[in-house]
């Protein structure tokens, strides 16, 4: 390890190998405002020092890329510009269709998706942890639920609704579309998760706050809803939207059900032209959804930590 | 119709009236027959070492804690009967904690305001008023808008006694409320309850505030062991307690320099 580690103690790489030195990424990372420990390196310096790293190592991943032996077909078949252009717009007369407007399936499916995940969500997690005696059965039906679908694969979920429903040949229930089987499999099963996560929060909020809330006459429920859930949510924030992050993806498993959502249309799009590059765009589109999303909740929560230290009222 | 409390029901009787009170947690008996009568704007503080009964028993008669036996009468009316609603009780017997409770997601006036609100449906502009005025009654005017992190250990504390006032109980319980606060922070939350003896609210306090129970108090309690051992106004129970047991307590608070 070299001699001149402007993080301080105690030096550490985080394994790049020869591309930088262990002292130029911690200070890269002090930049980017990983700790007071780490940003205490601070000032011009690092900001230097952050940027030429990033560009060396930005350089040598581009240099690896164009330089092996596959490059010419690689960048042929995942990376062209006119399939990328192609299957972005779609065309319906040579049997393609647009990725960049099947991504609204998907938006509309993680949306539908996340209201009712939260909302079912939320009902086993308070059932899983209700007392009372006559609350029995459904406590030991919600434990086998999340047991259940949290050990069953996400991809079993969704062929088993989307076409075990319709098999049945209900009237209606059977008749639905394909998209709303495949949200109704991702919220069954996400469900199972996130109730987890609403547990958790539900713990992390000290007794005594419940003691506080009925001793001033507040009923059950209206302790939990102004006081304890408010404070469980907080707490979850970050796991909850990072399982929202993950279902914004799984969203592409419908495409087993046959629904045109980008997966799908990136598919049939390589399936006719025989390119992949549709399947970049489809890449990019769901970055394009999951990074606002993690940017956002950085920035709850920093909020919401500021605001608290400001003390300053909503 | 689940009966509640009726503020006419109160007159000529005791405020707080407790017989033969037995309460455990599992195997451990914590009080062992409790009697307590307690009348209108009478201050009671109950002393004794920890672990002794004095939290347990507040928590009872706020019923925060189911009772293994006895009776409880709160404004003359059985609390322990089945059927009575808790909500309706609590309503008028505030309770204030050692360790303060404040809802830490709320503003001072949020934390004063949201039962007024919530249980009483108090309209949201009277909320506000009422709690301003107390708030500004305590000194606490200046810091509505706070979050309680942003308080002292005495000023949340403070704020704890308004929020428990502002549902105008009749009937206040306070639990070891300066046991948790610095030493220089004690004086100014004791000065907020003799302000609310000197106004004649009724109060059962658990204190480990020698000086102050001798003060304040109408009647001083030593608990042991989950039963009360004596009973007296403070001068007699300080300077001449008749039970050994007592003597003892009181002189190790002595030999510990708190008295």
């Amino acid at each position: 390890m070299n001699s001149e580690d402007v993080a301080g103690d105690p030096p550490v790489s985080y394994g790049t190998g020869s591309l930088s030195t262990g002292a130029q990424i911690a200070g890269s990372f002090g930049s980017t405002g990983r700790g007071p420990r780490l940003l205490s390196g601070g000032g011009r310096r690092a900001v230097v020092v952050s940027t030429a790293s990033t560009l060396v190592v930005l350089a040598a991943l581009v240099l690896i890329f164009w330089l092996a032996p596959g490059s010419a077909a690689v960048r042929h078949t995942f990376f062209d510009p006119a399939d990328m252009w192609q299957s972005f717009i779609g065309d319906p007369k040579k049997g393609y269709y647009s990725v960049g407007a099947a991504i609204w399936l998907n938006i509309r499916m993680f949306l539908a998706a996340e209201v009712l995940i939260l909302a079912l969500a939320l009902a086993i997690a308070l059932v899983r942890m209700s007392t009372s005696p006559v609350m029995f059965p459904f406590r030991v039906l919600a434990m086998v639920y999340v047991d259940f679908f949290r050990g069953v694969p996400l991809l079993l979920v969704v062929f088993a609704i989307g076409l075990g429903v319709p098999a049945l040949r209900l009237p209606f229930v059977s008749a639905q579309s394909a998209a709303i089987y495949g949200v109704a499999a991702l919220v069954l099963s996400y469900s199972a998760y996130v109730s987890e996560v609403y547990r958790a929060g539900l713990n992390s909020v000290h007794r005594s706050q419940v003691a506080a809330a009925r001793s001033l006459g507040l009923s059950n429920g209206t302790a939990l809803r102004y006081v304890i859930l408010p404070q469980a949510v907080r707490n979850i924030v970050p796991p909850l939207l990072n399982d929202f992050i993950s279902l914004q993806k799984d969203t592409a498993l419908v495409a087993v059900l046959g629904a045109i959502e980008a997966n799908e249309a990136a598919q049939i799009y390589s399936a006719t032209v025989f390119n992949f590059s549709s399947f970049t765009v489809a890449a990019i589109l769901f970055l394009i959804l999951t990074i606002p999303l993690a940017r956002f909740t950085d920035r709850l929560i920093e909020r919401d930590r500021r605001r608290r230290l400001a003390g300053v009222g909503p | 119709m689940r009966p509640g409390l009726e503020a006419g029901q109160a007159a000529g009787s005791d405020a707080i009236g407790i017989e033969g009170l037995h309460k455990s947690f599992g195997p451990n008996e914590v009080l062992r027959g409790i009697d307590l009568a307690v009348a209108a704007h009478e201050v009671i503080c109950l002393i004794g070492a920890s672990g002794s009964g004095k939290s347990t028993l507040l928590r009872c008669i706020n019923l925060l804690e189911p009772i293994s036996s006895g009776r409880i009468c709160l404004l003359g009316q059985d609390v322990t009967v089945p059927g009575v609603d808790a909500n309706l009780v609590r309503r008028q017997v505030g309770i204030v904690f050692q360790s303060f409770n404040l809802f830490p997601h709320m503003t001072v006036l949020r934390n004063v305001t949201l039962a007024p609100v919530k249980a009483l449906r108090m309209p949201r502009a009277d909320a506000d008023a009422l709690a301003t005025e107390l708030l500004e009654r305590f000194g606490l005017a200046d810091k509505r808008n706070e979050y309680p992190d942003r308080l002292s250990g005495g000023q949340q504390q403070r704020v704890a006694i308004v929020r428990a006032l502002a549902m105008q109980p009749q009937i206040m319980l306070l639990d070891e409320v300066t046991s948790a606060l610095d030493p220089e922070l004690v004086a100014e939350v004791l000065d907020v309850i003799r302000e609310l003896a000197a106004g004649g609210m009724t109060m059962l306090i658990a204190t480990h505030e020698m000086g102050f129970a001798r003060d304040v108090a109408n009647r001083v309690c030593f608990l042991e062991e989950g039963t009360i051992i004596e009973a007296a106004p403070p001068a007699e129970l300080f300077s001449d307690p008749k039970d050994e047991r007592t003597r003892r307590f009181l002189r190790r608070i002595v030999e510990a320099g708190r008295m």
